[in-house]
């Protein structure tokens, strides 16, 4: 009978994705007990520099007037507030570190962003939040995508303080979001943040970080799936200066059957003590059949005295799958690209700017958007004009 | 009018074992209005000459003097050598990801010039001269090389010769890997640049075949990191019927 296998599938299913010990992501829990102050030996922090996190770990409420909160676009999307364990607050986010943990704590009312079902949205929608010297905040954000909607969700970030950011999303099936997370805090900034999506049946999503400002900057994106045929495309890329750390971690559970996700972050470095660490993590389940994931992470070592790490980590639990991969480089600058380009003339500086200006922009092009690929285009050139200084060869 | 004057140049680069010397003392002239064809084999120093005047950081110079009308090339950056007017158009062309032909071949004739072009007649000589290649307008959009087939990566270099317009063109085996009509159309692009006023070609190369297509005013038969015999056109004949055994036999 029909009704009693899918019953024994699902229950079996449930088992086997409730069984799953993996070293990849730790126990998630809203009990902020669960989530002790690390001491930075743990898996999940041991790349973190915590002496410098300035109290963003400390359980205490944030101060009051910590941000300024714009909004981008149109308004009407940003419904109203919900408390914890109001739906669908807690549908896709359940904390799996403290930072987290803490952002839900003490972030009572979550800002809630719903895009109705079938609703296109031409133009992108967002918050601009500018936070404030010497004081801490705390945010939780829930951005919901009604089933075939398709929209842009831009959080921007910037000023400085010390913020802890939950992001949640829940995309409906068939939907296609967008969420372009921007990081271009001061930089004395410190900013903790877990972004969680949960990608419906043959639902589309893309997040794409853009890191360039802050004293530490730590995101973990995540992504699981709600049903089959899901496609996440995780994009990001970073500039850290001397002094900065920039940390993203990402995770793709792949926890139902024929969904995708792409992975690719690039990065480059310059100056003493800068440093980037990049975490792909990719769990494959026994019930994930035919899936499809690749993860790529690049980073250009500008100077002496940089650190880039750079750790893929795949675990696969069923070979009855379509594709698994991933690639990971750390590299100078290419001395043939720079004597091609300065063998027609162009100086060694602008040859430097140039190369990076294409490691960039073969991210940027991928993004299919093209006011915010002019944007991030735009955004990359200052970057580079301010910080990519040439050598004699 | 311009010469390019190459007296007694001496290169090493370095190897597991120590510096090894592959130029030992070559001596060439080219002056404008001329094309000079250097020949030889494998492994003869060729394409360590072509990349030494460009100034490769892997090369280094051990004696003698590469001059363009007078001034220290030498001395000279790789960028600076090519803003005073030479350019190689290079055996292996490196991609650069990410960024454009049209992008780059603005930011190369702007450092040429140093000014940039004027954006209405340049668009239309980037296109006429992808166009005279046999490049698509849609070429311009695609990352310098990268996903370029072999012949295509040769027209673009010839597209540059065109448009950036040195003095002296140093041509490292632009014929290699090429089929017949793109050794045509590569060839036609060469004579062009010809047949504008003063310019001077040093055309390296491994085989015979393109030499029927750009004729050279004198070729040079290169072997163990030396000119071995100067001559007319007529010696590439010679070279066509006998290939380089004679020359390799009394090599040391």
């Amino acid at each position: 009978m029909t009704v009693t296998a899918d019953a024994r599938d699902a229950v079996a299913s449930a088992l086997e994705v409730d069984h799953v010990e993996s070293h990849l992501h730790p126990v998630s829990s809203f009990d902020l007990a669960d989530h002790p102050m690390p001491t930075g030996r743990e898996e999940i922090w041991r790349f973190t520099p915590l002496k410098r996190l300035a109290g963003a770990l400390d359980d205490a409420p944030g101060d009051t007037d910590a941000l300024t909160v714009e909004t981008i676009g149109d308004a009407s999307y940003v419904v109203g507030t919900l408390a914890p364990g109001q739906h669908p607050r807690g549908a896709s986010l359940v904390p799996d570190d403290r930072a987290s943990a803490l952002a839900c704590l003490h972030a009572p009312e979550a800002v809630h962003v719903r895009v109705p079902a079938d609703a296109e949205l031409d133009e992108p929608i967002g918050h601009r939040l500018t936070g404030a010297a010497g004081k801490r905040s705390h945010r939780h954000t829930v951005i919901e995508a009604g089933t075939h909607s398709r929209a842009t969700y831009v959080l921007d970030h910037r000023g400085s303080g010390v913020h802890a950011g939950n992001v949640e999303v829940v995309v409906g099936d068939g939907a296609d979001l967008t969420v372009v997370t921007l990081q271009d805090w001061d930089d004395d900034a410190v900013h903790v943040g877990t972004h969680e999506a949960v990608v419906g049946r043959d639902a589309r999503y893309r997040h794409i970080a853009v890191t360039f400002g802050g004293s530490v900057v730590r995101t973990s994106s995540n992504v699981h799936y709600a049903g089959p045929g899901g496609d996440a495309e995780l994009l990001g890329l970073y500039f850290a200066d001397a002094g900065q750390h920039f940390e993203h971690r990402l995770f793709v559970d792949h926890n139902a059957p024929r969904t995708k996700s792409n992975v690719v972050y690039k990065g480059a470095l310059q100056g003493e003590r800068a440093r980037t660490v990049w975490i792909g993590n990719v769990l494959i389940r026994k019930v994930a059949e035919g899936i499809e994931t690749y993860e790529e992470n690049r980073n250009l070592v500008l100077t002496d005295g940089c650190q880039a790490d750079s750790v893929p980590n795949l675990e696969i639990e069923t070979g009855e799958i379509e594709g698994a991969g991933h690639a990971s480089a750390t590299a100078r600058f290419d001395d043939e690209q720079l004597f091609y380009l300065r063998s027609r003339g162009v100086s060694d500086e602008e040859s430097r700017r140039l190369v990076l200006h294409g490691f960039f922009q073969d991210l940027i092009r991928k993004i299919g958007l093209p006011e915010l690929e002019e944007k991030l285009t735009a955004a990359v050139e200052d970057e580079l004009a301010r910080n990519v200084a040439g050598k004699q060869l | 009018m311009s010469t390019l004057q190459i007296t007694d140049l001496q290169v090493s680069v370095d190897t597991e074992d120590g510096p090894k010397e592959i130029l030992k003392g070559v001596t060439l002239t080219i002056d404008s209005g001329e094309t000079h064809a250097i020949m030889g084999p494998n492994g003869s120093g060729k394409s360590t000459l072509a990349y030494s005047i460009a100034g490769h950081p892997k090369y280094t110079i051990t004696g003698g003097s590469v001059t363009l009308d007078g001034e220290d090339v030498l001395a000279m950056s790789v960028d600076e050598r090519a803003r005073a007017g030479l350019f190689l158009a290079m055996q292996y062309p490196v991609e650069v990801p990410g960024v454009s032909v049209a992008n780059f071949l603005r930011t190369a004739k702007t450092a040429i010039d140093g000014e940039a072009p004027k954006l209405r007649t340049w668009v239309k000589d980037v296109n006429g001269a992808l166009e005279k290649l046999n490049l698509d307008s849609s070429f311009s959009a695609r990352s310098v090389n990268e996903g370029f087939s072999g012949g295509e990566k040769k027209r673009h270099e010839i597209a540059q010769l065109e448009l950036l317009d040195p003095k002296v063109a140093i041509l490292d085996e632009t014929d290699s890997g090429l089929d017949i009509d793109a050794l045509k159309v590569v060839s036609e692009g060469v004579n062009r640049f010809r047949e504008r006023e003063g310019k001077g070609v040093l055309l390296i190369t491994h085989y015979t075949r393109i030499l029927r297509y750009i004729q050279p005013d004198r070729v040079h038969v290169f072997v163990d990191g030396k000119v071995a015999e100067s001559g007319g056109p007529e010696l590439a004949d010679k070279l066509e019927a006998e290939g380089y055994e004679s020359y390799l036999s009394v090599a040391p």
